[in-house]
């Protein structure tokens, strides 16, 4: 058992970070990783054992999430979560601190497809292969929806940034 | 074509800011970005914005895993929701045959329990009482559509459209006053809500609908913070519906039953 909490807990500080992504409150993302972890180690022995755990435990808490958007989507609730202000930047540096709210609010205009990849990529360091099996595509195809990701958060983030400016002033 | 002679393309340049480019194309991809000074100047917008991101989420990493999510806290749980399982299932096999011999036991003892029509139609009646209640006991402006002050009024229509005589029930003793009623569909049919409020504002509502079919025993149903009786008495359904617990509305549907009832029998047993 301590063998499974070994092979598992070392995952749940980026499952973690993920999930806040995805939701955007700390609160919803613990319930969903809660939610994630459950599912796996209920599941533990159905897993494929060429698999790294790593990138099951990702796909398991993309399934759910993906579940709970789309449940919530016909019952016709709004999913909007209060963003939860305890993440300044580091480097208390007030422009700064701007820039990396917008990149927040930024990523969350993107389609879920496009901000998943990111993040699994540009934060997760996920190897194209591993995006490719996780989205279940070929790797040629992960870099081409990577560029056209990256494009448009670079937009995203172009277009938020005057209006943050504006409010600012 | 040989890997440091082909053009670069978008792929090279993804692969180059995510540190997944093959070593072999790394010159090829470098000299192309000192001639392509405005690529260069994107790709170098994308790493600053890739940093900011990194900077906002990475302290959730640093933070302590909560209890909850520990795998030990996780398998703890999973083992009680298995439990919990196999005891519910366990008291549902009991009671089934704990009710079955009861009720083989007491067959012909008891007025008629619900056939399964009634049973239907019965739980219609509950979830429109219900639906009802929620709508309109909430409501500050228009809780009734007749208010108590032209009772005599309200009683007519309310047995006109329902097509069965109707009265109201006298709920002071227990403190509660009429508001007054409203009609509402059921079905294809006419329903009747009337509306009662205590000194503190609780309020109370008693829904009747015609139901054919034998009389029955009270029914409680719990549902989502109300309490709800509902029974047949002579070809109407009744449903008392309250934000009380069990007994109290008992006493209530008890007097309901009372005051509806001209031969004033004993109400049925609570079952």
């Amino acid at each position: 058992m301590s063998d499974l909490a070994a092979q598992i807990e070392p995952h749940i500080p980026s499952l973690r970070r993920y999930a806040r992504a995805l939701l955007r409150n700390q609160e919803a993302a613990d319930d969903l990783v809660q939610d994630c972890l459950e599912r796996a180690l209920g599941r533990w022995h159905l897993r494929r054992h060429d698999a790294s755990s790593r990138a099951w435990l990702f796909a398991i808490l993309r399934n759910l999430h993906l579940n709970n958007v789309r449940q919530l989507a016909r019952r016709g609730v709004h999913v909007e979560f209060q963003e939860a202000d305890g993440y300044a930047s580091p480097d208390g540096d007030g422009e700064r601190t701007l820039i990396v709210r917008d990149a927040l609010h930024a990523l969350a205009t993107l389609p879920e497809e496009q901000r998943s990849l990111l993040l699994l990529v540009a934060i997760d360091d996920f190897s194209y292969q591993e995006a490719a099996d996780l989205f279940k595509v070929p790797a040629g195809t992960i870099m081409s929806r990577l560029s056209r990701a990256r494009a448009n958060f670079r937009s995203a983030i172009e277009g938020g940034a005057r209006v943050t400016l504006r409010r600012v002033k | 074509m040989n890997d440091h002679t082909r053009p670069v393309g978008e792929d090279d340049l993804m692969a180059y800011m995510d540190a997944q480019l093959p070593a072999g194309r790394h010159n090829a991809v470098e000299t192309f970005l000192e001639q392509n000074p405005a690529v260069r100047a994107r790709i170098s917008v994308d790493n600053a914005i890739r940093d900011d991101l990194r900077r906002r989420l990475n302290p959730i990493i640093e933070q302590p895993i909560p209890d909850r999510l520990r795998v030990d806290a996780i398998l703890r749980g999973l083992r009680e929701a298995r439990f919990r399982r196999i005891r519910t299932v366990a008291a549902c096999v009991a009671l089934l045959c704990i009710g079955s011999a009861v009720g083989w036991g007491a067959r012909g003892m008891l007025p008629a329990p619900f056939s399964s029509g009634q049973q239907a139609l019965m739980m219609a009646t509950v979830a429109d009482a219900v639906a009802a209640h929620r709508v309109f006991s909430v409501e500050t402006v228009h809780p009734v559509e007749v208010g108590a002050a032209q009772e005599p009024h309200l009683v007519q229509w309310l047995s006109r459209r329902i097509g069965h005589r109707l009265a109201v029930p006298d709920l002071a003793k227990q403190g509660y006053v009429l508001m007054g009623g409203r009609l509402l569909p059921a079905g294809d049919q006419a329903a009747a809500q009337f509306m009662y409020e205590n000194g503190s504002g609780g309020r109370l509502t008693v829904y009747v609908r015609v139901s054919p079919g034998d009389d029955t025993r009270f029914r409680f149903v719990g549902s989502r913070g109300v309490s709800i009786f509902s029974w047949i008495d002579q070809g109407l359904g009744f449903a008392i519906v309250g934000t009380i617990d069990r007994p109290q509305l008992l006493a209530l549907a008890d007097s309901v039953y009372q005051q509806l009832d001209p031969q004033h029998r004993p109400a049925p047993s609570d079952l």
